[in-house]
């Protein structure tokens, strides 16, 4: 047996990171503005997935060769497609019960999310078999001392921080960010000084629906095995993850699929058994010690 | 209540539609997570069911109306199916379903109605250990394990074997079980046993330990999507050693998701689609022309069971319960998966063939008998 | 605390349970309608007991089969593990019993254990403990080979049937109605109201909401016992998230806070996704569209989003029927 951590492993950890931080983000920055716990976030992942790959085969051929101009095109794409499908649910169903009891949205996000999967599964085009994701940039293995990184480890962790460095130049730096901050944190206020709310909360929508996007277009090229129901398992790790890193909050949504990622690969290398309960058990862990997650603000009572 | 009892109504008015149909039930997963495996299945007796009808019927110029359900995986929702089926709808046989822990939620109710049922792909032990009237279609899980291992340790000469499996599949992780026992009591030595979570698409933590182990080779009893994976991630990792499985091996999309790293992959199955026999190479042949897939196991063993199940109520002549249920033990039939006969407990006689994949091909490779 | 008995309702409910019965004495009634039945009396039990701590208490449990799954394995491993029970076996019904209530308390001393930590926790973070909870409980189920791990328990004994299923379902109904009235349950409603008001007035918030978390984990381990011992089998999956979300729906369908509200959707939703199967049939024959089974959960989604559009507080909103009313106005 070899040491349980080891250069390898925190490779493996911190693929999975990169992946969950996507998701982990439009979560978190969805529940931030309308404290919504968007359900079908998971679903706008796989929508990434499936457009990324429908993508693929109708730009390959006009493009051939040129890998890296192909990747670019079935990024975009992917990260247009779930951002307009995350855009129109906010519209069609999230909207218009925006200022009703917030469970009502929340069982919505459900019903959201139980239609994409099932329609996907049963529209004859797409349907419910596993597709074989195409191989979109050749994966060539670099050695590094006992470890193996492929390029398509490096690719994840690259894509994903540039995402989420221009998220956080997004938020710290422009006016729309500044007009996010503002409705994440008293939106009756927010709306006496003049800001539409409304337009802020579709940028969210847009803006989170595209980092699942992105997601999804890296989940199929690093496992290349696509399905309708490919959202929820990851989607549930990446909520758990934004909580665990303060829901609401960048910087912890980022922090805690991280931990999340390195955790369960660790804890599944230490004992499979282990492995499969861990996320909920360091969920559970940390919220009870600290509620409101690892970067998260305490929230003051409103009497 | 009200509304309960106007649903009453309106269920008990779609009743009784052609009398002389031979109505038989079929039962799969068409929605939720194992949706692929019921499409299939519901393809491939679908299929049966057309080239019986198109023959002119099970006997006497009796056609067969198939009545197909969703299960959606779940035991409480095929209980309800069962039993709709068979006090609605009444039928005289169910060809279902495909997930162990949902058949197993069914046969007891076709036991106690005296309904013959036949599972094509539930492969626990105790399915047709519950009532005489419950075949199956398929291998059981101690089987392909055990023949597994034997290939594993006598054929490629392995000494040192790994597995990883689904910790929330029954399936594969009764292969991996049964894998382990034999192997060590051919003498070999089981260096990792991982579980993995089900639905999970990353498997390196796992597969980084089973390397640490240094296995000669290792044993994947998983359905081909996950096995695509693990092989791709394994060879990612640098193992370059035979890998073994079972019939969940068995789709064109195998080598699809896993490219080259499922070279040097061997699997146990039921048949081989290079088998030059006419059935096996006409079922391939129609089912790509009707679906524009090629089949996959599943759709193969819903293909057979169906067939069996129709055969036997040819034989019988009858739809008594009792009668299908005595021509189904006598069974002696040529299908897709072989020659299918029905030892005590109800489970298939069959060969097991070993195919290996090579150039993204599945190749045949040798055939064991039980 | 005087007990009510809500005789409109128990009229009620034996009158249902007569004519059900004639009615499949006649064969009107065929076994798998009353198998729907069944099925939906037990979902009243988890809609029932998931509304007294949602929609009474106010406090968001997105663990409630995990509860229910505690129940089912305790009762069935007692049942059939431990007293190798059988229906033909006269004396053996008081045993199930016996095994079905010591599930119901399993899964009490379960709601109390996780109760207790994780109701410092407030609104979603509190949901998703308790959905952390849930889905440690089936994993828990998955590795444990004594009950067959992802196997499943098999075997189970079939004791539940309509009496025994519409017995402990009324019970369920009258138990918490009574405890929603009384001084215990006026305090509960306060803490949905307002908890902050309820902690000035000298309410002991903390240990109202482990006391609904408590009732209601017993009565969710009770369905659990009746759903294992009426379909024969437990398995893990059955007990998982998106099984809860189920339930969930069902209280937010039928109207958060009304018990009304969710035995009519605990039926009406169990109905639907039966009656869609012979609905998508006939569609597909009648328009000759080439749609089957896969079709029908995406059409219960569609109504899903459509009543919560149209219709956001529920079928009763907090109302209550006539029927399990208050016998005297306040």
């Amino acid at each position: 047996m070899g040491p349980l951590i080891n250069p390898q492993q925190i490779i493996n950890g911190l693929q999975l990171g990169s992946i969950y931080a996507l998701i982990a983000l439009g979560y978190t920055m969805v529940y931030g503005i309308v404290r919504l716990i968007n359900f079908a976030h998971g679903d706008f992942f796989m929508i990434g997935a499936y457009a990324a790959y429908a993508a693929f085969f109708a730009f390959n051929a006009m493009v051939a060769g040129r890998t890296g101009t192909l990747a670019f095109i079935v990024l975009v794409i992917a990260m247009a497609t779930s951002a307009s499908v995350a855009w129109l649910a906010n519209k069609l169903a999230y909207k218009p019960l925006r200022y009703k009891p917030k469970l009502s949205s929340l069982i919505t996000a459900i019903g959201v999310s139980m239609f994409i999967e099932y329609f996907f599964s049963a529209f004859p085009a797409i349907g419910a078999s596993y597709r074989a994701f195409p191989e979109i940039i050749p994966r060539r293995d670099i050695h590094i001392g006992p470890a193996v990184v492929s390029n398509l480890v490096l690719i994840d962790l690259a894509v994903a921080a540039i995402l989420m460095i221009g998220l956080t130049l997004l938020v710290r730096r422009t006016t729309l960010g500044k007009a996010m901050r503002a409705v994440s944190q008293d939106k009756d206020a927010a709306r006496l000084m003049g800001i539409d709310i409304e337009m802020v909360i579709s940028f969210t929508f847009l803006i989170g629906g595209a980092f699942a996007g992105a997601a999804g277009l890296l989940a199929g090229m690093t496992y290349p095995r696509i399905f309708p129901y490919m959202g929820i398992l990851p989607g549930l790790k990446a909520f758990i993850a934004a909580v665990l890193g303060g829901i609401g909050n960048i910087p912890g949504a980022m922090l805690g699929a991280y931990i999340m990622g390195i955790a369960e690969t660790f804890a599944s290398a230490y004992n499979s058994l282990i492995g499969e309960g861990i996320a909920f058990a360091i969920l559970i862990l940390v919220l009870l010690i600290r509620p409101t997650g690892l970067l998260g603000e305490k929230i003051a009572d409103k009497i | 209540m009200k509304k309960s009892i106007l649903v009453l109504a309106l269920l008990a008015c779609v009743s009784l539609v052609f009398a002389q149909d031979i109505k038989i039930g079929g039962i799969g997963p068409v929605t939720g997570e194992a949706a692929t495996f019921g499409i299939s299945t519901k393809n491939g007796m679908m299929m049966a069911v057309e080239e019986w009808n198109a023959k002119g019927g099970v006997f006497g110029g009796r056609k067969v109306k198939l009545i197909f359900e969703d299960d959606k995986g779940d035991p409480a929702e095929g209980a309800t199916v069962y039993t709709k089926l068979i006090q609605q709808d009444g039928v005289v046989a169910i060809v279902g379903t495909v997930m162990s822990k949902v058949t197993l939620a069914g046969a007891p109710i076709c036991q106690a109605n005296g309904i013959p049922m036949i599972s094509p792909t539930s492969t626990n032990e105790k399915v047709t250990l519950v009532g005489d009237y419950i075949f199956r279609a398929c291998f059981i899980d101690p089987f392909q394990g055990t023949v597994g291992a034997n290939f594993a340790y006598n054929d490629l000469k392995a000494r040192a074997a790994a597995a990883i499996f689904d910790l929330g599949n029954d399936y594969t992780k009764g292969l991996a079980e049964n894998f382990k026992k034999q192997f060590e009591k051919l003498g070999g030595k089981v260096v990792a046993f991982e579980g993995h979570p089900s639905g999970a698409t990353d498997f390196k933590a796992q597969l980084t330990k089973i390397l640490q182990a240094k296995p000669d080779v290792i044993y994947i009893p998983d359905y081909y999507n996950d096995v695509g994976l693990i092989a791709k991630q394994v060879r990612e990792l640098g193992f370059k050693g035979p890998l073994v499985g079972g019939d969940g091996w068995d789709s064109p999309d195998l080598v699809k998701i896993g490219g080259t790293a499922v070279e040097n992959g061997f699997f146990t199955n039921h048949y081989s689609s290079e088998d030059t026999r006419p059935i096996v190479q006409d079922f391939v042949k129609k089912y790509k022309a009707k679906y524009g897939a090629e089949p996959d196991a599943l759709a193969a063993l819903a293909y057979d069971a169906m067939y069996i199940m129709l055969d036997a109520i040819r034989r019988a002549g009858t739809t008594k319960g009792s009668a299908i249920r005595d021509a189904l033990k006598t069974t002696d039939l040529n299908v897709v998966s072989g020659r299918v006969k029905f030892d005590e407990n109800r489970n298939p006689i069959k060969s097991a063939v070993i195919i290996e994949i090579k150039n993204g091909k599945p190749v045949y490779r040798t055939t064991v008998n039980p | 605390m005087k007990l009510q008995k809500f005789p409109r309702f128990l009229a009620v409910v034996i009158l249902f349970y007569a004519v059900i019965e004639i009615l499949f004495k006649l064969d009107v009634v065929n076994g798998y309608l009353l198998h729907i039945i069944n099925l939906s009396l037990i979902y009243v039990i988890l809609a029932t007991s998931l509304n007294l701590i949602n929609g009474i208490t106010g406090q968001f449990s997105l663990g409630h089969m995990g509860f229910a799954g505690v129940g089912a394995y305790v009762s069935a491993a007692l049942s059939t593990l431990v007293f190798k029970l059988s229906p033909s076996k006269p004396g053996d019904m008081l045993v199930f019993v016996g095994c079905i209530v010591a599930g119901g308390l399993a899964a009490a001393v379960v709601g109390l254990l996780i109760g207790f930590p994780s109701l410092r926790l407030k609104g979603d973070y509190l949901a998703i403990v308790t959905l952390g909870f849930g889905e440690i409980i089936r994993t828990a189920f998955n590795n444990l080979d004594v009950v067959g791990g992802p196997r499943g328990l098999l075997g189970i004994p079939k004791f539940s049937n309509f009496t025994t299923i519409i017995i402990a379902s009324a019970l369920s109904v009258v138990v918490i109605r009574n405890l929603i009235q009384s001084s215990h349950g006026r305090a509960m409603l306060s803490i949905r109201e307002n908890e902050v008001a309820a902690e000035l007035v000298g309410i002991d918030t903390t240990r109202y909401k482990v006391m609904a978390f408590t009732f209601g984990a017993f009565f969710a381990g009770i369905a659990g016992g009746l759903l294992a011992h009426l379909i024969q089998l437990a398995h893990p999956t059955q007990f998982g998230f998106i099984k809860s979300v189920e339930v969930l729906i069902m209280i937010y369908a039928g109207g958060v806070g009304s018990i009304t509200g969710s035995i009519l959707a605990a039926f009406g939703l169990t109905f639907l996704s039966e009656g869609l199967r012979l609905g998508i049939r006939s569609l597909a024959d009648a328009t000759g569209l080439p749609i089957g089974g896969e079709w029908r959960m995406v059409i219960y989604a569609l109504l899903l989003i459509f009543i919560m559009l149209f219709r956001n507080e529920g079928l009763m909103g907090t109302k209550e029927s006539k029927i399990i009313e208050l016998p005297e106005v306040e």
